[in-house]
């Protein structure tokens, strides 16, 4: 075990999965020489070479539009995408190509092995450009796998299963805890399943979910929901599509209370998935009405970040509504 | 269809390949360092007013540069994009326009807004998202616009511009305006599809539009050549049937030429242009970027030696139309003014709560409503976590 950050935990995951299988490539926008603005992939060129791991063109739609050919050729790609507010460009060759590659040919072609990796989220400071969370516009695309860790551990695990899952995989890095979120991590390698949420802490009164970068908002406010003695269950979901509906549904017709909580905008969120679902298995259990804490149906803001943001008060607040409903 | 292509070029017999290697691009250059000029050049239309006013902006630009690069690393700031080595690109390119002349940057070109007299305190509260941003403390810093001096609002995303503009200059032509539109991107910008888009459309709906890359050798990290492997940009001028300039980006009075040349040709034909200036990002790319990690000390230095600013200076003191007592006390109290600014722009409120909501859609949808009074009821339960709004509407 090793202390590692995020962005370190990336970093070995990829050095493991290029190591293991020399069809694997990295690249995109300053992902070469200089290792990525985040330096996610610092270090691999210098590695693997010029050839493996390199700097693309500015131009999102090509990056992925090649790692889809590079993926149906048999090699297997990890394309960056430097912020997820720019991988719209490339929303043509992710939705109508990658995703569809499969089922159009009748599985004469496929790019199952192709990863895309993206920082997405906010709470940096970084306003309406370098603060979205799109997971909902790409869960809504049948064919892809769409992936979110929320700390070291879980992003190395579930990176290197991403990488050799034989789907297309959007593996979104949350990265306000880049550098924030430090743990144990094995140096060895190991893999974390798609597809299936963790649940993180036991409790018996309210489950509470989310993903990413918003765990971490979750634990706090369950923590100060634990002073006034309620009892949270908090599950990671890990995977946003596809997601593991049975762990959610376990949970709750043990609670008989669900919130969900995400950073992205509340209509039409993933939340909004969830508790479509869950209100239909576990109808009569629920003691509550299912409750959904997001951001605000507006772009992101920058200097109202704090107001705009599913914050742990905010989540608190809720899990109390939802007790006391 | 067209009956050029099938009748008029040379034909072979043998596979012949071609490679644009025999077009060659002039750069155009007027000024040289020493503040001299070359012989036989084609001087654009300056007077001695304009020149000063165009010296006053860059001396401008430089200082709002240099004191808002050191206020990031005081903590004051969050972000900073400087300009440094190309602020005659943009200074130059405003001042060879007319007002009405509708201008979309992409992020590094601050100098245009100066040109047309966006105010210190108009960058200021920008940059320190209080209440009085034009924008309303939305985007992050260096996002400036203004609708009243024909500068399109930054967008973030790269190269979306580009189409734009296109479309805005048909509209310009389309009302029969004097006008015509400007619209800047870098090398790296023009690898995007939207820079495809933007010039074969405005070639072949014959759009009044002056398609302007600065570049400046570097995307972030990524060098040039690594970007693409043609001549420049301006040789893709060539493939889309658009007349091309290429200038020295680090001569003001040469790009004050060019501007000033395609803008007559764009209105008098209701045709593109494209100009690719040569130059150097004598910074890093932003205030969260350090370039010591992918160029060396030797090839900044080689460009610190090409100084824009330095250039024009020299000319007009040749001139006399500027001295160095002028020159310290410009520099002493713009310093002066910047610092002073800073003091007042970051003390000024946040915008107010209800911003979370507005120009989402033209009015407020019943539920963004909805969302914000639940918004101000949980800031006013706990107040002492939201400090901006909090007892403040």
């Amino acid at each position: 075990m090793a202390q590692m950050n995020m962005l370190h935990a990336i970093n070995n995951a990829l050095d493991i999965a290029m190591a293991e299988d020399d069809s694997t490539l990295c690249f995109g926008e300053d992902v070469g020489h200089f290792g990525g603005v985040f330096r996610a992939t610092s270090g691999l060129q210098d590695k693997y070479g010029k050839v493996r791991c390199f700097n693309t063109p500015l131009v999102e739609q090509g990056i992925i539009g090649f790692a889809n050919g590079l993926a149906s050729q048999g090699s297997r790609p990890i394309a960056e995408i430097q912020f997820a507010d720019y991988i719209f460009p490339a929303f043509d060759q992710i939705v109508n190509e990658a995703a569809k590659f499969r089922y159009r040919s009748g599985n004469e072609f496929d790019v199952g092995k192709l990863t895309i990796r993206s920082p997405y989220g906010g709470g940096i400071a970084g306003g309406l450009y370098h603060s979205q969370s799109p997971e909902a516009y790409f869960a809504h695309t049948p064919g892809l796998k769409v992936v979110i860790p929320r700390n070291p551990y879980q992003a190395k695990g579930l990176l290197l299963a991403s990488i050799r899952d034989d789907n297309p995989v959007i593996f979104f890095e949350p990265k306000r805890l880049y550098r924030a979120s430090v743990g144990e991590v094995p140096e060895e390698d190991y893999q974390l399943p798609l597809g299936k949420a963790e649940v993180v802490q036991i409790g018996s009164d309210i489950t509470l979910l989310a993903w990413g970068a918003q765990m971490e908002i979750l634990q706090k406010a369950a923590d100060l929901a634990a002073n006034d003695g309620i009892s949270c269950e908090v599950i990671d979901l890990r995977s946003i599509l596809p997601w593991d509906v049975e762990t959610i549904v376990n949970s709750v017709m043990k609670t008989g209370r669900l919130l969900v909580s995400q950073e992205a905008p509340l209509t039409a969120g993933f939340a909004s998935e969830i508790a479509a679902t869950i209100q239909q298995e576990c109808f009569l259990h629920l003691e509550s009405p299912i409750g959904r804490v997001c951001g605000l149906d507006t772009p992101y803001p920058l200097a109202l970040e704090k107001e705009y943001l599913a914050d742990h008060l905010k989540i608190y607040e809720a899990i109390k509504r939802t007790i006391n409903y | 269809m067209s009956s050029e292509l099938y009748n008029d070029g040379p034909v072979v017999h043998t596979p012949t390949f071609i490679d644009g290697t025999s077009v060659e691009i002039p750069e155009l250059k007027i000024l040289k360092q020493d503040g001299s000029l070359y012989q036989g050049c084609d001087m654009p239309k300056i007077d001695e007013t304009l020149a000063v006013k165009v010296y006053k902006t860059l001396a401008f630009h430089r200082v709002l540069d240099e004191r808002m690069v050191s206020s990031q690393r005081q903590g004051r700031l969050s972000f900073y994009m400087a300009a440094l080595g190309e602020e005659a690109a943009s200074v130059g390119g405003a001042a060879g326009l007319k007002p009405q002349d509708m201008i979309m940057t992409q992020y590094r070109e601050q100098g245009v807004l100066m040109f047309r007299g966006f105010s210190l305190e108009d960058f200021m509260n920008q940059m320190f998202s209080n209440k009085k941003d034009l924008g309303k403390g939305r985007q992050m810093p260096i996002h400036y616009g203004s609708n009243e001096l024909n500068c399109m609002t930054v967008s973030s995303p790269l190269g979306t511009q580009i189409p734009q503009a296109t479309g805005y200059a048909y509209g310009q032509k389309m009302q029969g305006l004097d006008a015509v539109t400007l619209c800047y991107f870098g090398e790296g910008a023009a690898s995007e599809g939207d820079f495809h888009a933007g010039l074969n459309m405005a070639a072949v709906q014959e759009a009044p539009v002056i398609f302007f890359c600065r570049n400046n050798g570097y995307a972030i990290s990524t060098p040039s050549d690594e970007q693409f492997k043609g001549n420049g940009i301006a040789s893709r001028g060539v493939g889309y049937g658009i007349k091309t300039l290429r200038v020295d980006g680090n001569d003001i009075l040469a790009v004050i030429k060019v501007m000033q040349v395609a803008r007559a040709y764009a209105l008098k034909e209701n045709a593109p242009v494209l100009i690719e200036a040569m130059s150097y990002r004598l910074g890093a790319h932003s205030t969260s970027d350090d370039p010591s990690g992918y160029r060396t000390r030797e090839e900044e230095d080689k460009w610190q030696a090409n100084d824009p600013i330095l250039r024009m200076k020299n000319w007009m003191l040749a001139q006399n139309w500027w001295d160095e007592a002028q020159e310290k006390s410009l520099f002493e109290q713009l310093r002066e003014e910047v610092l002073a600014a800073v003091k007042v722009s970051e003390k000024i409120n946040k915008p107010h709560i209800d911003t979370l909501i507005t120009d989402v859609y033209d009015t407020p949808t019943s539920q963004l409503q909805a969302q914000l009074e639940e918004v101000k009821s949980h800031v006013n339960k706990y107040p002492e976590a939201y400090p901006f709004t909090a007892g403040k509407f």
